[in-house]
């Protein structure tokens, strides 16, 4: 029964998105007007429906209502609760509604409080997103059916992948995917704003909450990706350049060059083109992730999500929305204006250097992830790896960090470097004493090198914009930008300080036996088998003492799940405020000893500290901007109730 | 964003990033398109058992060691476990295979002696012996992944073939091919 209520309300919102299209479309011309009322009400009932299947599916999986084709795939009566929840999402034909449903009520929520554009660029942007919806309902209801029962009802279900059954792993997917979703409402922005030629800074303002959004959503899932690869793999490393994490980074980089062209289109109506292309590369950038994720064109560590088939269907739908958007640009963009001209040192120059910047990594890593694909095409199998994308990567960034520091200081339209002199000489002078310093400790890398000495640099110069402001007075939005520029410099250190300074021990250790790891002695005690509600493990208890210090019971586990049968690693972490102690128990050798790999890794924790602080930034950001839109909007209606009282 | 002393460039450049796209859909085209070679083989194919000696899962059959499977026929050796339902689903066709003359020595994967035995109870015993792996060594040794898994190993003690996953009723007669191929 709450099977076909999900469907029928899916059904029903596919058609109401056909509607909005149609209404938005013909409300653009001269004779559709009359129309043009019904398309705001449209978006948000059809919203709300997506929002009612979505609730469906996740009571269904909270029953573990096995009936369901998609629940007995996906899920089982022995997993705990969280992970059936999670299991809604965890699939490819929930996750598919969880984007509609987030970018149904999306819509609906622009529908109902977006009043800053016009009103024929806001029916434009509406029919953009019936037009992108109806391709995903299309997906939904001819070829994933997420509702489609299962005839006999089978005693049991399936299981989640062991590898997802994980809290962190839980909730990665879905912060991710609200970051793609998100950004899908930047690029119909662009679009209705291109369509209409209201490419101007009320078109960025209406735009940037959005941006804001999905930018933070990008950083804090990249971030928590990052750290779930890091800990559960049990290989030691937390970025691989494996091309499912090359497809969250590559959104990442577009949104984040957009949401600074964004703030320069807003502020000082320049750059319009431009802004509009990053709107569609950035929404591109996350539909070729879904579709290099979903299509398994790319062997990777996410191999579970493999579908050629879907993938086939991703890819027409990439094709339909991206090379429209990018055909409609080829014929409006050259009537789109440049907008206002700035000098080359200004803080417009900086942001466009960075934007430029930005680009060209994202270029490299959109390069180097195809790349595979592209020698295949010739005949040769390769695969692309760090060697490539970290001196590559660092051509661009380097410098880009460097602009970074310097940029906020800089005065819109014009300015001279002398200027700010006196505030550069500090972060300067440290960058240079760092370099020295550590020059002389020596035995480092030249990308960890200089990875340290920018990030002192930067983290001084980030907390530059605030000298001499009132702290309290500060508007949000600046203090969004500082912690985020502060956080990209604190977790460049910790990457800087965990390539240079790790220590790896790779030993056969017996039971009773010490092993030294940088600063750390690790006794191995005992090792047990346990059982899990789904899973049974080799436990090892070991006892660490930092520096001969008090010891920590630890208890790192070779995991091996039943359903289905798969073998994982439960790494088991330290972390001190100067770095973390990461222990992996593997297999027993025939002479009885065990295999542990131990990393003393100094200063690691800050690579994600540093993540969730750009998070951070983010959201102080976007609540600046949304707080000062609500004044606006109540501003407004002051206005207008006054001018009515008068009126009498 | 500078300039635009040259409207033709211009003009030129806006229609790149469609140009671009349709590239990279037309590679992906390309590569979906492909039949993709996905077959995992196993690297110990044409090379001699690794060394192990197991010992007895249940008291009823002898333990295992690698010295068994020289001479005579090629045999089957079959990873399974009293915890994994596939081994249960493939059951019957190692008992078809057992009743056609085809030795059979099996290894339980992290099994405790009562739980093999019930399970032999329950869904019939067509094994010659029987090891016990309590770390999964041979499975790691010989390049399998996971339960079930069934490997031929030819008179001399080299693997043949490696079938992942259950045998289905449908595949006994590939089995007894590869073991009919073995045998040269």
């Amino acid at each position: 029964m709450i099977a076909e209520l999900g469907l029928a309300a899916l059904w029903l919102a596919a058609a109401l998105a056909a509607l909005q299209l149609i209404a938005g479309s013909l409300g653009l011309t001269a004779r559709g007007q009359t129309l043009a009322g019904v398309v705001r009400p449209v978006a948000v009932v059809q919203g709300l429906l997506a929002l009612v299947a979505f609730a469906a599916l996740v009571v269904l999986f909270c029953q573990t209502d096995l009936s369901v084709k998609l629940v007995a795939m996906n899920s089982h009566s022995a997993k705990p609760f969280i992970f059936k929840l999670a299991g809604t999402w965890g699939n490819h034909e929930g996750s598919m509604l969880l984007w509609v449903t987030v970018m149904g009520l999306a819509g609906g929520f622009v529908a109902l409080v977006e009043r800053r554009l016009p009103e024929r660029a806001m029916l434009a942007t509406l029919a953009g997103q019936a037009f992108v919806s109806l391709g995903f309902y299309a997906f939904l209801l001819i070829s994933s059916n997420p509702f489609e029962r299962l005839n006999p009802v089978p005693a049991e279900g399936q299981g989640l992948h062991p590898l997802l059954q994980d809290i962190g792993l839980a909730f990665h997917p879905p912060t991710l995917y609200l970051g793609y979703v998100v950004i899908s409402i930047a690029f119909i922005f662009a679009i209705g704003a291109l369509v209409t030629r209201e490419v101007g800074p009320a078109f960025a303002r209406a735009m940037r909450p959005w941006v804001l959004g999905a930018w933070m959503f990008l950083t804090v899932g990249i971030t928590a990706g990052s750290y779930w690869a890091y800990y559960e793999l049990g290989w030691g490393g937390w970025w691989f350049w494996d091309p499912v994490e090359n497809a969250s980074l590559m959104p990442w980089l577009a949104a984040t060059a957009l949401l600074h062209s964004a703030s320069v289109l807003a502020a000082r109506n320049a750059l319009r083109a431009w802004t509009v292309m990053l709107g569609v590369v950035a929404f591109s950038m996350s539909m070729v992730g879904t579709f290099l994720v979903r299509s398994g064109i790319l062997t990777s560590v996410h191999a579970f999500a493999v579908d050629p088939e879907r993938g086939s269907f991703i890819l027409a739908l990439l094709a339909i929305n991206i090379g429209g958007a990018l055909t409609l640009f080829g014929l409006r963009a050259s009537s789109v204006t440049e907008g206002e001209r700035f000098a080359v040192v200004s803080r417009e120059g900086a942001l466009v250097f960075n934007n430029v910047m930005l680009s060209a990594i994202l270029g490299i890593v959109l390069f180097g992830t195809l790349y595979p694909l592209l020698a295949e095409a010739m005949g040769a199998k390769v695969s692309v790896g760090p060697p490539y994308f970290n001196p590559m990567g660092a051509l661009f960034a380097v410098p880009m960090l460097i602009v970074m520091a310097v940029g906020p200081l800089l005065r819109w339209r014009r300015d001279r470097l002398s200027r700010i002199r006196g505030g550069l000489i500090v972060p300067a002078l440290r960058v240079v004493l760092a370099g020295v310093g550590l020059g002389i400790a020596a035995h480092i890398g030249l990308l960890p090198h200089i990875g340290l000495a920018l990030a002192g640099g930067l983290a001084l110069a980030s907390l530059l914009p605030l000298r001499g402001r009132n702290l309290l007075r500060t508007p949000l939005p600046v203090w969004g930008m500082v912690v985020a520029h502060f956080g990209i410099a604190v977790s460049l250190f910790g990457m800087a300080s965990e390539s240079a300074f790790s220590v790896e021990q790779l030993v056969a250790a017996r039971v009773g036996d010490v092993m030294p790891v940088g600063p750390w002695q690790v006794r191995l005690d005992r090792i047990d088998p346990v059982a899990g509600p789904n899973w049974t493990a080799m436990e090892a208890r070991m006892y660490a003492r930092y520096q001969g210090g008090a010891p920590v019971e630890i208890h790192p586990q070779a995991r091996f799940f039943w359903t289905p049968p798969q073998q994982t690693s439960e790494s088991a972490l330290v972390t001190r405020w100067n770095g973390q102690l990461y222990a992996v128990v593997g297999d027993q050798a025939e002479d009885g000893r065990w295999q542990m790999r131990l990393w003393w890794k100094p200063f690691a924790p800050m690579i994600w500290l540093g993540g969730l602080l750009v998070g951070l930034g983010g959201l102080l950001a976007l609540l600046g901007r949304v707080a000062s839109d609500l004044r606006r909007i109540s501003a407004r209606h002051k206005i207008a109730f006054r001018r009515e009282r008068q009126g009498r | 964003m500078s300039g635009g002393t040259d409207r033709k460039t211009v003009r030129w450049a806006l229609w790149l990033p469609l140009a671009l796209f349709a590239g990279f859909v037309g590679l992906v085209l390309i590569g979906l398109l492909r039949p993709a070679d996905r077959e995992v083989a196993s690297a110990m194919i044409g090379k001699p058992l690794p060394p192990f000696d197991l010992r007895a899962a249940i008291p009823d059959r002898p333990g295992l060691a690698h010295a068994q499977f020289v001479g005579g026929k090629p045999r089957l050796l079959n990873i399974f476990a009293s915890w994994c339902i596939p081994c249960a689903v493939e059951a019957p066709q190692l008992d078809a295979l057992a009743r056609q003359g085809v030795e059979i020595n099996g290894v339980a994967i992290r099994d405790r002696p009562e739980d093999v035995a019930a399970f032999l109870a329950r869904n019939g015993n067509p094994f010659a012996r029987i090891g016990a792996d309590d770390v999964s060594q041979i499975q790691l040794a010989i390049g399998s992944s996971g339960v079930p898994e069934t490997f031929v190993i030819d008179a001399k003690g080299t693997i043949r073939y490696q079938h992942i996953g259950e045998i289905r009723p449908d595949q006994v007669p590939l089995i007894l091919e590869k073991l009919k191929e073995a045998e040269q």
